[in-house]
């Protein structure tokens, strides 16, 4: 076989045929993939919503409630669980920018008497086997039943009541901020529903 | 080389003699980056192994149709487009893993591995010995990084493949999943595997 002389006419070809070939070919795998990406992001959602609220047979996802806070940039998802109708929990997002890695991303449950019942850590970047410990429930347990109004969600090293996760105390001082926030904007959506 | 080789032997010295992490010492980033724990190296391997298995065989097809002076640009597009596709595709059917290998997905495409072998061997050769070669330097570069992911998670989060052997408040030694971890966890491995390999 012999190649292709490097003419300006010869290059200008293969470089467009191949993009062509390239382009065509990616936007084809992203028809396809666009349905189960976007199917794995709502099961991820629903996972989480299924471990942090009691029992629910209402569609929180599609009852979303969009609350822009004051100070915030984003506005935060608010979900509502119900059973039979009658308000059984709700779930708030927060986070904080300030992880040992950048953007620590919860879903917190409450019960509806603004205790916690249940979180999970939905994005995080923390150190492998030192701030990924905030998944694991030896950390988690400890908020669990917790009033926020009474139980401060700071580390113990910053005078709240938080055991910090050892050698992390940043990651466990973003986790007790997102958990704050959600705590926030949890109230604030009361006072403005009243 | 006058010498001509055999697929076997293209094949195995892919896993032995030139293996690409322990011995040409390529594609450092993702080596040192994901391997944090057995199962991140192993799902990054795989993954370099796709996109070099594609890249190499159509590198191979289209060699005599692509002029010499611009054959890097097309190597990259033809290999970017491989990993964006498995970018797309581990995000639509293992979120998990996605999530997990995070930005090194997209490095895989200045892995220098792949436009290496790209340049040094498919643009030069038929399309099944650029195969068998794609495969033994895949699945070379997908041992060493799971070796390198077991032993730093044996020692740095005391399990394996996610199955713990000591309780969780066991101390264990940080360092090894921490980046000096993966230096030094490298460097003692390569020496390991250059010295079993050579005597044998």
């Amino acid at each position: 076989m012999s190649k292709k002389e490097s003419t300006f006419f010869n290059m200008i070809i293969a470089l467009v045929v191949i993009t062509i070939v390239a382009g065509a070919s990616l936007g084809f795998i992203n028809d396809i993939t666009e349905g189960p990406k976007a199917q794995a992001k709502l099961e991820k959602k629903i996972n989480a919503l299924k471990q942090v609220l009691p029992e629910f047979n209402n569609s929180p996802v599609e009852e979303v409630l969009l609350y822009k806070p004051k100070n915030i940039k984003d506005s935060i998802e608010i979900y509502f669980g119900s059973l039979n109708d009658s308000h059984i929990g709700t779930a708030v997002i927060g986070s904080s920018e300030r992880g040992y890695s950048g953007l620590v991303k919860i879903m917190v449950g409450f019960n509806p008497d603004e205790s916690i019942k249940n979180i999970v850590v939905l994005e995080q970047k923390e150190t492998p086997g030192l701030g990924t410990k905030m998944k694991d429930e030896r950390f988690i347990r400890q908020f669990r039943g917790k009033k926020p109004s009474e139980f401060n969600l700071k580390p113990t090293k910053d005078g709240g009541d938080v055991d910090a996760i050892t050698g992390a105390t940043i990651s466990t001082r973003a986790f007790g901020e997102a958990t704050q926030m959600a705590y926030d904007v949890l109230v604030e959506t009361k006072q403005s529903k009243n | 080389m006058a010498e001509k080789i055999t697929q076997k032997e293209n094949f195995i010295k892919g896993i032995i003699k030139d293996n690409p992490v322990f011995v040409m010492l390529l594609g450092m980033c993702p080596t040192l980056g994901v391997t944090s724990s057995a199962f991140n190296g192993l799902g990054m391997g795989i993954a370099t192994l796709f996109v070099l298995f594609m890249s190499n065989a159509v590198v191979s097809m289209i060699k005599s149709q692509i002029p010499n002076k611009v054959r890097i640009p097309a190597f990259i597009i033809i290999i970017a487009s491989f990993v964006t596709i498995v970018e797309m595709v581990l995000e639509a059917y293992i979120p998990f893993l996605y999530e997990q290998l995070g930005i090194f997905i997209p490095l895989i495409v200045v892995n220098c591995l792949i436009l290496g072998r790209a340049e040094a061997f498919a643009s030069k050769n038929d399309l099944w010995s650029s195969i068998v070669d794609a495969l033994g330097m895949g699945i070379g570069f997908t041992i060493a990084l799971t070796a390198l992911g077991a032993v730093r998670e044996i020692f740095g989060s005391g399990s394996i493949f996610d199955f713990r052997f000591v309780s969780e408040d066991a101390n264990t030694l940080i360092l090894f999943i921490l980046p000096p971890g993966a230096f030094i966890a490298l460097a003692y491995l390569s020496v390991v595997f250059n010295k079993v390999s050579k005597t044998n």
